[in-house]
């Protein structure tokens, strides 16, 4: 790369970290207010019980845990799309594998605040832990709720550390452009990175064997989530294609959560020169791939129930078709499925807008899917005389609010403290590509180096 | 420490310094090599590329797995809670912390074995903060005096700095 590009993309990149407005201030004022709200929230509901939210009997699992199922949803789409963009080398990922995994850490991390929510006596939390009460009793390891911990702490750590690797070189470079304070809190976290070639080395064979690793453990972690609802014996919930049914809906919600944030980051930032519309196109295609395989897998679900006609799945089946819940039910097909194959199908439409307006309806329609799991499923249970209904609360709606604006806010302070796009990994990408058994001096001299 | 290096643009011009260094004697290890980017296409790029990074790897995911079954195997064989005669300790719900368990321990060691062998964490070294301008450093580390005139002419046209 020339030095004059590599100078431009240094300052677009550090700009942001460099230089804070007023909006940005305001920005973080209007987010944090919401998420104070959140934990004052929390707090009273701790202070008073969980008897301010409205789950009941029988409909004991709400808002809390569709938002856990939504969020470890979301979640997906970071980090195995960039480890599997990482894997086959597709050179057009590079601007947007950061955001990606960025989205997944602070998804997690809200995500996983909903089952401590959803405790009620959050301090009572230890107990899931691997760790012997006083009587020398141990958490059950075959419980869904246990394996929930594992999968998810593993899957959070390993995608914070997938996230921080690659950000060690940019530290650096911002340790470099910065003075005073900032230049010693940045060389702190590049870790005393030079940039030699056992440096770059270490770092690519991590990040190989990292994105190997990860892809597997996100698969395992919706599927663990998935488990919590197919282990129990609830109508439409014990079904053996739970774990790839939840597996797709993530990933699916995930690229859509991801589109979003790139096409904000795009304008708020004012990085079009590096996320163009082939980024948004590509990421569009993958969108209505997973749109297809998501509608595959409802449509499976949907009809093998209605072929089966049990009793107590019918309850559920025909609420969610043509009861209460079936206007739900038929916007989140129209937006998960009939909206984005036109939006982003049709290649006349496969515009940035197209695919972000297609990309919300998908973030709602899958909020959707996953209240429509809950749901219903525990309204209408086996027994009729205990069939129930569940309304959400003012306390449930404003932790439920604080969690959108929580990412907001993530990201919002994550753009002012790290550079949104991997500067090294764009700079790889702009080498000049020569044959590696092209001599040396020959492609110098026919000016692929210069 | 004291140094003798350049700063280079291209990395063609970086790879024909790293040539003439080696065929004046300058000993491998002496040799620094600084970018703010990988070059994976250049021979220089290629140093220092041999890593037993994905057998430690694969030692964390055993140590993981070995680890969790241990700990699944004592906590459910001290307190056994025996269930309509099924298994004490069942192989498919152990399957779930075992399968995280051991991928943890293979990314855990992964990154441990990053920091160890790149020596991240203990600073010091060859460096220039033009690097992160785009620039390639080609510098020998605590050069002997007889080989100072082959170093700069190694190093040449580049304008030559010194660390004392």
């Amino acid at each position: 790369m020339n030095p004059e590009a590599d100078r431009r993309m240094t300052e677009d990149f550090l700009r942001p970290l460099l230089h804070t407005t007023w909006k940005f201030y305001v920005a973080v004022a209007f987010f944090g207010s919401i998420v104070l709200a959140g934990f004052a929230t929390w707090g009273y509901q701790i202070y008073t019980g969980i008897g301010i939210a409205g789950i009941n009997s029988p409909v004991f699992w709400g808002f809390y845990l569709v938002n856990f199922v939504f969020w470890i949803g979301i979640s997906h789409a970071g980090t195995l799309i960039s480890a599997i963009l990482r894997l086959v080398n597709a050179t057009w990922r590079r601007p947007i594998t950061r955001c990606a995994e960025a989205i997944t850490a602070f998804a997690l991390m809200i995500g996983a605040m909903f089952p401590l929510i959803h405790l009620g006596r959050v301090w009572l939390f230890y107990w899931l832990l691997p760790y012997p009460s006083q009587r020398g009793l141990w958490p059950n390891f075959r419980s869904p709720l246990v394996w929930d911990f594992f999968a998810i702490t593993t899957y959070l750590l390993s995608s914070l550390l997938f996230l921080l690797l690659p950000m060690i070189p940019d530290f650096a470079l911002v340790r470099d452009k910065t003075t005073g304070i900032r230049s010693r809190i940045y060389g702190l976290l590049s870790f005393g990175w030079r940039g030699t070639p056992k440096h770059w080395h270490r770092l690519e064979s991590g990040m190989h064997i990292m994105a190997i690793v990860i892809l597997p453990i996100a698969v395992s972690v919706h599927t663990v989530v998935s488990f919590d609802f197919s282990m129990a014996v609830v109508p439409m919930w014990h079904s053996t294609i739970f774990g790839p049914y939840f597996v797709t809906g993530a990933i699916f919600s995930g690229i859509a959560a991801l589109i979003i944030a790139m096409a904000l980051l795009r304008r708020l930032l004012h990085l079009e020169y590096y996320l163009r519309p082939i980024h948004f196109q590509n990421m569009g295609k993958l969108l209505v791939t997973m749109s297809l395989l998501w509608g595959y897998f409802v449509f499976n679900e949907r009809l093998t129930v209605w072929y089966g006609n049990e009793s107590h799945e019918t309850g559920v089946f025909w609420a969610t078709q043509a009861g209460d819940y079936a206007p739900f039910f038929w916007t989140m097909v129209i937006v998960n499925f009939v909206v984005p194959i036109v939006l982003v199908g049709i290649r006349r439409f496969r515009t940035i807008t197209g695919t972000v307006i297609a990309s919300c309806g998908v973030v709602v329609g899958m909020w959707l899917e996953r209240f429509l799991i809950i749901i219903p499923s525990l309204s209408y249970k086996q027994l009729s005389y205990m069939w129930g209904s569940y309304a959400p609360t003012w306390a449930e709606l404003t932790i439920m609010a604080a969690t959108f604006a929580g990412i907001a806010l993530l990201f919002l302070l994550f753009s002012k403290f790290v550079p949104i796009i991997s500067i090294w990994e764009l700079k790889v990408g702009d080498q000049p590509k020569i044959e590696t058994d092209q001599p040396l001096a020959d492609a110098e001299a026919e000016g692929e180096l210069a | 420490m004291k140094a003798i290096y350049a700063l280079y643009v291209k990395p063609a011009q970086v790879q024909r310094a790293v040539d003439d260094l080696e065929a004046a004697g300058i000993a491998d290890a002496q040799i620094e090599i600084v970018s703010s980017e990988p070059f994976e296409q250049y021979a220089f790029g290629q140093r220092d590329h041999e890593t037993w990074m994905p057998w430690f790897a694969v030692t964390g995911a055993v140590i993981g797995f070995s680890a969790i079954y241990a700990l699944m195997n004592y906590a459910q064989q001290a307190w056994p809670l025996n269930t309509g005669g099924m298994p004490i300790l069942a192989v498919y719900p152990v399957v779930v912390p075992l399968f995280e368990m051991t991928m943890l321990g293979a990314v855990l060691a992964t990154v441990a074995t990053l920091v160890v062998t790149a020596r991240l964490g203990r600073g010091g070294g060859l460096y220039d903060p033009e690097v992160s301008d785009g620039k390639i450093l080609v510098g020998v580390t605590n050069p002997s005096e007889s080989d100072i005139p082959a170093i700069e002419r190694s190093l040449a046209p580049a304008q030559i700095k010194r660390i004392q």
